[in-house]
């Protein structure tokens, strides 16, 4: 199966946007830092017609080492979520979504 | 963080771009991560995350409000994992320690 990395993606910004090379791999770089500096700060990361990543905090819980059976104290932590948009659902099940509207949440 | 809060933020930190760049920019970004996943490939960023396409099997759900059996088609769900470096982000400041092997 083929996988699209940020090479291909920043040939399309290249191809579709007319920036140079470099700096369509800039801009790419700089839209995940941005995203991710938002999440680092707790913030939830929302992009309409694609979907909504949100950070959720998750309590103290007592887990097990699956091999041995031994309980291990799993502590608090953050974790991020991706709440796919119901447009971006429609895409990946052949469907084109009737209302491109706001996405995000849903449901 | 909405998507013309993320395009306002990075024009401003590129004055030599018009927002419309700026916006075609992450448009074209999350329409080919969704044509990529449409097409059922996977979308792999180092230290960002991966996106991927689940199928779902076919099954029988059951309406919670009347109890009924229903038949729920098989299905395609988008997913995301995020990468090493954006998760240590996230949970950043937090103790690590005393987790039991991922």
């Amino acid at each position: 199966m083929n996988t699209v990395t940020r090479a291909q993606l920043s040939e399309t910004i290249y191809a579709q946007v007319g920036l140079s090379r470099n700096e369509s791999a800039d801009l790419l770089e700089a839209v995940l830092d941005r995203m991710s500096a938002a999440l680092e700060a707790g913030e939830s990361v929302k992009i309409s017609g694609f979907g909504t990543f949100s950070v959720r905090q998750k309590g103290r819980r007592v887990g097990r080492n699956p091999k041995t059976g031994e309980e291990v104290p799993i502590l608090p932590r953050r974790v991020l979520v991706f709440r796919p948009s119901h447009v971006l659902k429609a895409h990946v099940n052949g469907m084109v979504p009737d209302d491109a509207g706001d996405g995000g949440d849903e449901e | 963080m909405t998507k013309s809060e993320l395009i306002a933020e990075l024009s401003s930190a590129n004055p030599h771009l018009t927002s419309r760049d700026v916006d075609l920019i992450v448009a074209t970004i999350f329409d080919e991560i969704t044509t990529a996943l449409s097409r059922g490939e996977r979308v792999e960023l180092r230290g960002f995350g991966a996106f991927t396409v689940k199928r779902r099997q076919a099954r029988t759900g059951r309406n919670p409000r009347t109890g009924e059996a229903v038949p729920v088609d098989a299905k395609a769900v988008p997913f995301f994992k995020a990468g090493k470096e954006l998760r240590e982000r996230v949970n950043k400041g937090r103790p690590s320690k005393e987790r039991p092997g991922a």
